[in-house]
C-alpha cells in the first residue's frame, strides 16, 4: 500500500473521531501559536529597538571622556584628560583617520531657562552645526544653526518640541521669541521634530545652542592643556563595514594626543552604533528564545498528548488493527497508517496555530501600536517543522505497538 | 515412498497438505495443547466442512491454515509452498492474495460502506483505484447485495453483513475460502443463505472452501467432514450425496441426530 493510500486510510480515521481530534489537536495549536506570536512579537520588539537607534544617525560612533568603569553617572567630573575640541577636530585628519566622514561635537550641562513668564530647568547642549545632520535631528520650523553662528558665537538656539511645550504654552510662534538661558538672553531661530516613541525622547527636552557660544558664555569651561572641553564626540564613518577600523583610528589618535603608554587603559571611550545595537539585540535575543522555550515545552506538553490519543486509539482499535492484517496487511502498512495519523494531527494543528500566531501577531500589533510585529517566517517554519518532529516521534511508539499486534489476539480483543 | 506420494499429491493439485501440526498455548503456567498432531490433505475445488465440540481446536487449525498463526511444529503446504519458511510480508501477501476469510462475527469495519469493507483488502494488495471500485461491485452483486453498496453495517441484517465479509474475502481472488463459523451467528435461514454462496463459490468457480460448523445439516451440504476432538483428527468422512442448498428442508432435529450417527 502506497504512503497516499495509508494517509487516506489515516485521514478517513482521523474525521470519524472529528472532537478527540481537534482536542488533541489544541496542545500543538497552542504551543505552535505561541511560538509564532512569542517570536514575531520578540522581533518586533528587536525592530523598535533597532529603528530607534537608526533614528539618531547612521554609521555612528560615540566618543566619551571617561571609562565605563571610571564614570560615575551623567554630571561627575570624567577622570583622566577629559576630550577637547583639539582632540575632536585631530580626528579630521584624512592621513590618521582615513575611515572618519565627519564629526560633530557637544557639550552638555543644564541651567535655568526661562522665557520671562515661564521657567525651567532643562538640558542645554552647545553643538557643531552639522550635529543636526549627523545626529538626524530634524526641523519643525525655522533653521539650525551654521558656521557664521558657530563663528560669531552668536545667541541662537534651537529647541526641542518639549521646551516648546514647556516654554510657549498657548502656541504661540516660538521661532524669533527670546529665552533666557541663566543671565544669557538668546533667540530661538528653530524648533525640532519630536523623535516620537521613548528610547531617545529626552532628545527632544533639550536646548541647543552654538558650541562656541555654549563653551565661551554658558558653561566657560577650559580643560587642563587650556582647550575647551566637550562631553561627546559624534563621528561618522566612511560606511558602516569601515565603522570597526574607524574606532581603531580614533583609538589610536586620542591615545597619542592623551599620552597613553602602551599597556595603560584608554581614558575615554569609543562605542559604535552597531555595539550598542548588538548588546541590545543580545538581551532580546536572550529574552525571545526563553520565550521561544517556554513556548516549546507547550509544545512537547502537546505532542505528549498525542502521544496519549494515539495509544488510546491503538488499543481501541485493536480489532480492526487485527483485521486488517488478516485481510493482508503488512507491518509497515499498519505502522504508516498510525504515524501518519499523528503526523497529520500534529501539522494541522500546527497549521491552526500558525493562524492563531499570525491572529496574535495582529493582535500585538493594535495593542502596541509602536510595534509593527510581521509573522516571523521563521517561526512558522520552526514550529511546524517541529510540530512535524513531534507527531512523528511522538507516534512512533504507538504505530510499531499497532504494526506488532498479533492477528490472532487482536481480532480476539474484546 | 510416502514423502513422493505427498509430493505426488501437491503435484495433482493438493492445494493444503498439513502434516503433524501442533500449536500450544500458554496461558500463565498453564499449556493449552489446542492442536497435537493434525494431518491431513485437500484436493484443489474441495468443499469441506471441520467440525467439532467446542475447545476441539477448530478456530486454531483454521487460523493456523489462514497464515494468521504459525504451528509450534509440523508443516503446512499451501498449493506446495512451505509457509513455514515465510517471514511476517510474505505471509501477509499470502493472506492478501490466496486466502479469503470469513469469521463467526462479521467483523466489518463500522461506520464504513459495504463497498468500501470490500475494497479494503485490495488495499493492501496493490490494486488500483478504479479496479478496485469495480472489483467491489461485482463481489457484492455476486452474493446478491448490488441494492446495498452504499449502506453501512449497522444497515444491515447479519445475513448481509455476512454476505459483505463473503464479498470482501472475494475481491483478492482466492484459491481458498476459509470459512470459521460462517453461519454461528445467524439464524437458519440465513444460514443456508450463506450456505448456497459458498457452494456456489465452490461449485461455479472451483474456490476451495473450508468451514467449520457445529451444524449436521449445514455439514450436509459440503463433501468432506473432517471431525476434531481435543487437537486430533477423530473421523474423515466423505458426504455420498451432498445437499444442494436451498433445495432441501431442514430435518427435524432427532431424523438428524440419526442420520449422522
Ligand atoms: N489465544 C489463546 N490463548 C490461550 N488459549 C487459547 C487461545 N486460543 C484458543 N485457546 C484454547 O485452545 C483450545 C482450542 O481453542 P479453539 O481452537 O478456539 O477451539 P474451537 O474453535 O474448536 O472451539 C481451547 O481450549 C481454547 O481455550
Ligand atoms: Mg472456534
Amino acid at each position: 500500500m502506497g504512503i497516499l493510500e495509508s494517509a487516506q486510510v489515516a485521514l478517513r480515521a482521523l474525521a470519524s473521531n472529528k472532537l478527540r481530534s481537534a482536542l488533541t489537536m489544541l496542545g500543538i495549536i497552542i504551543g505552535v501559536g505561541a511560538v509564532v506570536t512569542l517570536m514575531s512579537a520578540g522581533n518586533a520588539v528587536q525592530d523598535f529597538i533597532t529603528d530607534q537607534f537608526r533614528s539618531i544617525g547612521s554609521n555612528l560612533l560615540f566618543v566619551a571622556p571617561g571609562t565605563f568603569q571610571t564614570q560615575r553617572g551623567p554630571g561627575s567630573a570624567p577622570s583622566g584628560k577629559g576630550l577637547t575640541n583639539g582632540d575632536a577636530y585631530a580626528l579630521l585628519d584624512p592621513f590618521l583617520a582615513p575611515d572618519v566622514a565627519a564629526i560633530a561635537l557637544e557639550l552638555t550641562g543644564s541651567d535655568v531657562v526661562s522665557n520671562g513668564a515661564e521657567e525651567a530647568f532643562l538640558s542645554i547642549s552647545g553643538v557643531s552645526p552639522n550635529f543636526a545632520e549627523l545626529r538626524n535631528a530634524k526641523l519643525s520650523a525655522g533653521r539650525f544653526f551654521d558656521i557664521g553662528d558657530q563663528v560669531a558665537e552668536s545667541r541662537v538656539a534651537v529647541i526641542g518640541p518639549l521646551v516648546v511645550d514647556e516654554l510657549f504654552p498657548e502656541n504661540a510662534l516660538p521661532i524669533d521669541g527670546q529665552i533666557r538661558i541663566g543671565e544669557v538672553a538668546f533667540r530661538v531661530i528653530g524648533t525640532l521634530e519630536s523623535r516620537g516613541g521613548s528610547a531617545f525622547s529626552n532628545d527632544d527636552n533639550v536646548v541647543y545652542v552654538p558650541l562656541s557660544t555654549a563653551q565661551t558664555r554658558v558653561f566657560p569651561s577650559r580643560g587642563s592643556r587650556g582647550d575647551f572641553q566637550i562631553s561627546v564626540i559624534y563621528v561618522q564613518a566612511a560606511s558602516e563595514d569601515r565603522a570597526g577600523a574607524a574606532a581603531e583610528q580614533i583609538e589610536r589618535i586620542l591615545r597619542q594626543r592623551h599620552e597613553i603608554l602602551p599597556g595603560e587603559d584608554d581614558d575615554f571611550t569609543v562605542i559604535s552604533q552597531a555595539e550598542i545595537l548588538a548588546s541590545a539585540g543580545d538581551v532580546l535575543g536572550v529574552i525571545t528564545v526563553f520565550l521561544g522555550a517556554i513556548a516549546a515545552i507547550s509544545l512537547l506538553v502537546g505532542g505528549i498528548g498525542i502521544m496519549n490519543i494515539m495509544l488510546v486509539s491503538v488499543t481501541e482499535r485493536t480489532r480492526e488493527i487485527g483485521l486488517r492484517k488478516a485481510l493482508g496487511a503488512r507491518k509497515r502498512d499498519i505502522r504508516n497508517q498510525f504515524l501518519i495519523e499523528s503526523v497529520v494531527l500534529a501539522v494541522v494543528g500546527g497549521t491552526i496555530g500558525v493562524v492563531l500566531g499570525l491572529l496574535g501577531t495582529l493582535v500585538i500589533g493594535l495593542l502596541a501600536s509602536d510595534l509593527n510585529p510581521t509573522l516571523s517566517l521563521q517561526a512558522v517554519a520552526l514550529a511546524t517543522g517541529f510540530s512535524a518532529l513531534v507527531g512523528l516521534f511522538f507516534g512512533i511508539y504507538p504505530a510499531t505497538r499497532a504494526a506488532a499486534l498479533n492477528p490472532i489476539d487482536a481480532l480476539r480483543y474484546e | 515412498m510416502e514423502v513422493s506420494s505427498s509430493v505426488a499429491d501437491s503435484q495433482n493439485g493438493a492445494v493444503i497438505a498439513v502434516k503433524d501440526l501442533t500449536r500450544t498455548y500458554l496461558l500463565g503456567d498453564v499449556e493449552v495443547r489446542a492442536l497435537r498432531g493434525v494431518s491431513f490433505d485437500l484436493r484443489a475445488g474441495a468443499l469441506l466442512t471441520v467440525m467439532g465440540p467446542s475447545g476441539s481446536g477448530k478456530s486454531t487449525l483454521m487460523n493456523l491454515l489462514g497464515c494468521l498463526d504459525t504451528p509450534d511444529s509440523g508443516s503446512y503446504l499451501l498449493e506446495g509452498e512451505d509457509v513455514g519458511r515465510l517471514n511476517d510480508d510474505q505471509l501477509a501477501r499470502i493472506r492478501s492474495q490466496r486466502i479469503g476469510f470469513v469469521f463467526q462475527t462479521f467483523n466489518l469495519l463500522a461506520r464504513t460502506s459495504a463497498r468500501a469493507n470490500c475494497e479494503l483488502p485490495m488495499l493492501y494488495a496493490g490494486v488500483p483505484i478504479d479496479e478496485r471500485h469495480e472489483r467491489a461491485e461485482r463481489a457484492l452483486e455476486m452474493v446478491g447485495l448490488a441494492d446495498r453498496m452504499d449502506h453501512h453495517p449497522n444497515e444491515l441484517s447479519g445475513g448481509q453483513q455476512q454476505r459483505v465479509a463473503i464479498a470482501r474475502a472475494l475481491v483478492n481472488d482466492p484459491a481458498i475460502i476459509l470459512a470459521d463459523e460462517p453461519t454461528g451467528n445467524l439464524d437458519s435461514k440465513s444460514g443456508i443463505e450463506v450456505i448456497r454462496i459458498l457452494q456456489g463459490l465452490n461449485r461455479n468457480e472451483g474456490i476451495t472452501v473450508l468451514l467449520v460448523s457445529h451444524d449436521p445439516f449445514i455439514a450436509r451440504h459440503t463433501d468432506r467432514i473432517i471431525r476434531l476432538q481435543d487437537g486430533r483428527i477423530v473421523a474423515d468422512e466423505r458426504v455420498p450425496h451432498p445437499l444442494v442448498a436451498g433445495e432441501s428442508q431442514r430435518p427435524s432435529e432427532l431424523d438428524l441426530e440419526e442420520e449422522v450417527a
